[in-house]
């Protein structure tokens, strides 16, 4: 299979929905996506829906709230924006929204009806945190709904992890058969209109590593059965290859046999190296091999998947210290627009 | 003076001693939660305990070299261990669905179960409400215990704990969804079924009826049929969620099991960690110590990263000059001094957790170049732990 050409996946995108399995960096991909899209002089904002403040740890800016609060500014214009949706917050600015309920809102908070539809009442939680998404993406400047211009050329979702997304995503299905009528069932729908349009897409990403790959390949057709559209696969953490792999392969392949050269170029340099650290010279020699070769079959396993790849470069400091906008630097060089 | 780092976990002073009933290995996801389990399971039974470890969601191989193929909800004896001391280790993974149907299915007559398992928001609740997978996760661990306690078949139960939005959903949600069901507002919309809660409905009449007009607004009337003939039938059945959610939690706190609260050596990671080791703390809850997987390893520590980086230059300025030969060596010195900066971060994540909890055991399991999916490769693993 074939993977279509990144600008059709990225490009002319309002929604992007960013999942991953948990612990790949989801979150920081989001950001960089965000970020990479901002330098193009777009007005973006990245929403989180865990509470997990991983956006504003990432930018290194007090916690988010439910406002929305301006990360970045570059000098195309663009700006990165950042919101961290709360399920409670949107439920009592939905009630107000549709029933001018004024301080029975408090009242119900009392019953324990928030923490109800907001926590247990299953769906009812998704569909508000993505409605808040959605009202986002659908936002206009003017003075009614639907006039003027978009208010954001582009949203990103850091969505839940590859396990939970598809059921965040199908939101209908979940209230469908709870929700047969009234304000959350019309909510839905309009979700999923959204959520099918062809201007969302959802990223998966992922590391070359077996168990985030297994998860990326079943999450990817389970969104592609449910009818989303899928965008570009990220490869997070990437190793940039050694100067020249193919020697790296050589010692592999034979380590003994260059231990004596080894140990001499050591000396040549004034390094002293006894048996023990040549061996382990070797060894690390040996390991990389191993896992290059376990990389180069997991990047054959993403390429079959057939969505445009991406690829992210480890950074050997982390992503502290301003590594998010490396990758972003990293996004738009791989012509994501 | 450097900070003196935090004793290692003694793995196998926990799992030789047969006070230990209860493992539970947690932590955020993506950290090897279920590698550890599985790990200590093994080294738990080849040293003659007789184990039972409960998975969540297993990797795909790794489920297979537990043998864990078909998702029974049974616990089935893993082959390849060695029993020679005595010990025999079982294994299973958790069908969060099937668990609920069944505790539905041991504490109602045939009639109301039918009704239940029926019922759309049971399905939806036990099929895809957050914290049910956590709950069952408890239910089902509780079961092990009881079945253990009764027939003697294990004598140690390890469990992995679910992939969370955070490592303390696990703790919270099991009371989060009892509190609910048993909460105030239930009760209200109960109320009108039954006799003699007139008085306290009058009290709060304004209230019920705004909550409970609201809700059938925003959801539909069908919905709140559907919940109250679920919490009705569930109510009848058994006792009060909270209370079983209490009863959990007591084991929990009961000296006989051990938390082990497993990361990786990321900032995220040791983060969740340092959250849960807080909470359990506070909660007087036995936390043994914390496993940070995947710490990289020097395989050559004699030479220094910046050492070795300038060694690289030296030799490529020679080849430069001359030609051909240390190019080989350059090579080895460069993927020494990026392994020794991975080594230096990893290290630093790692002290910067230890020197805030000096007092909590830590140890660390050295990263494999390859994923760990078979017996020999969890042996491994277990041994790092023991530090063997």
């Amino acid at each position: 299979m074939s993977a279509p050409p990144l600008s059709r996946v990225v490009g002319g995108v309002r929604l992007h929905v960013v999942t991953g399995k948990g612990g790949v960096g989801k979150t920081t991909v989001a950001a960089a996506l965000g970020l990479a899209l901002a330098r193009q002089g777009k007005q973006v904002l990245v929403a989180e829906v865990e509470g997990r403040q991983g956006i504003s740890q990432t930018f290194d800016v007090p916690p988010l709230g439910d406002e929305e609060v301006r990360l970045v500014g570059h000098a195309s214009g663009g700006e990165l924006w950042g919101l961290s949706v709360d399920a409670k917050a949107a439920l009592m600015e939905y009630l107000q929204t549709f029933y001018k309920l004024g301080r029975a809102g408090g009242a119900l908070e009392r019953m324990g009806v928030v923490d109800f539809a907001t926590t247990i009442a299953p769906g009812v939680r998704d569909v508000l945190l993505i409605g808040k998404v959605y009202e986002a993406v659908t936002r206009t400047t003017g003075p009614r709904r639907g006039h003027g211009s978009l208010a954001w050329d582009a949203v990103v979702l850091d969505a839940p992890p590859t396990g939970r997304v598809a059921r965040f995503l199908n939101v209908n299905a979940q209230v469908a058969d709870l929700a047969r009528m009234g304000p959350i069932h019309s909510q839905a729908e309009s979700i999923t209109r959204m959520l099918r349009d062809r201007r969302s897409v959802v990223h998966v990403v992922t590391l070359l590593e077996e168990m985030p790959v297994q998860e990326t390949a079943d999450a990817v057709a389970d969104l592609a059965s449910q009818g989303f559209g899928l965008g570009a696969v990220v490869v997070n953490q990437v190793r940039d290859p050694y100067g020249d792999e193919s020697l790296l392969a050589q010692v592999a392949a034979d380590p003994a046999a260059v231990a004596d050269q080894v140990r001499a170029d050591l000396a040549a340099v004034g390094v002293r190296a006894g048996p023990k650290t040549v061996d382990g010279l070797l060894r690390e020699a040996v390991d990389h091999a191993e896992r290059v070769a376990l990389e180069q079959e997991l990047t054959a396993e993403v390429d079959a998947l057939g969505m445009p790849r991406l690829s992210l470069p480890s950074l050997p400091s982390g992503v502290e210290d301003g590594g998010v906008a490396v990758l972003a630097d990293a996004l738009v060089a791989q012509g994501v627009r | 003076m450097s900070p003196r780092r935090p004793d290692p976990v003694d793995v196998d002073r926990l799992l030789d001693d047969p006070g230990t009933g209860i493992i539970v290995c947690c932590g955020s996801g993506g950290v090897g939660k279920t590698t550890t389990a599985a790990a200590l399971g093994i080294r738990a039974a080849e040293r003659g305990r007789r184990v039972v470890v409960l998975t969540i969601d297993p990797a795909r191989r790794l489920a297979q070299s537990l043998g864990l193929t078909e998702l029974d909800n049974t616990p089935r004896p893993v082959a390849g261990v060695d029993t020679s001391a005595g010990g025999s280790l079982d294994a299973m993974m958790l069908d969060m669905k099937r668990t609920f149907d069944e505790v539905v299915l041991a504490h109602s007559t045939p009639d109301k179960a039918a009704q239940i398992l029926e019922n759309p928001f049971y399905q939806a609740v036990s099929s895809s409400f957050a914290g049910t997978q956590e709950y069952m996760a408890m239910e089902k661990l509780g079961q092990l215990r009881a079945q253990a306690d009764r027939e003697g078949t294990w004598d140690l139960v390890v469990v992995d704990t679910p992939p969370s939005r955070s490592a303390l959903d696990f703790l919270d949600a099991p009371k989060r969804l009892g509190s609910f069901l048993d909460g105030r507002f239930i009760r209200l919309l109960m109320a009108p079924a039954k006799a003699g809660s007139r008085a306290y409905m009058r009290v709060f009449a304004f209230g019920a009826n705004l909550a409970a007009t609201t809700l059938s607004r925003v959801l539909g009337g069908q919905f709140l049929a559907d919940v109250q003939n679920f919490v009705a039938a569930l109510d009848t059945m058994f006792g009060g969620f909270r209370e079983r959610a209490d009863v959990t939690y007591a084991l929990l706190k009961e000296p006989s099991t051990s938390f082990v609260v497993v990361a990786a050596p990321e900032r995220d990671a040791l983060r969740e960690a340092t959250y849960f080791v807080d909470r359990l703390e506070s909660e007087g809850m036995p936390l043994t110590g914390v496993v940070v997987n995947r710490v990289q390893q020097l395989a050559a520590p004699g030479i220094s990263g910046s050492r070795a980086a300038a060694a690289a230059e030296q030799l490529e300025d020679r080849e430069a000059a001359a030609g051909g030969r240390p190019a080989l060596t350059s090579a080895l010195l460069r993927l020494h001094a990026d392994l020794a900066q991975i080594v230096s971060r990893h290290e630093g994540h790692v002290r910067r957790f230890a020197l805030s909890h000096p007092a909590v055991p830590l140890s660390t399991v050295p990263a494999s170049s390859t994923d760990i999916h078979d017996l020999p490769g969890l042996r491994e693993v277990g041994a790092a732990l023991a530090r063997e």
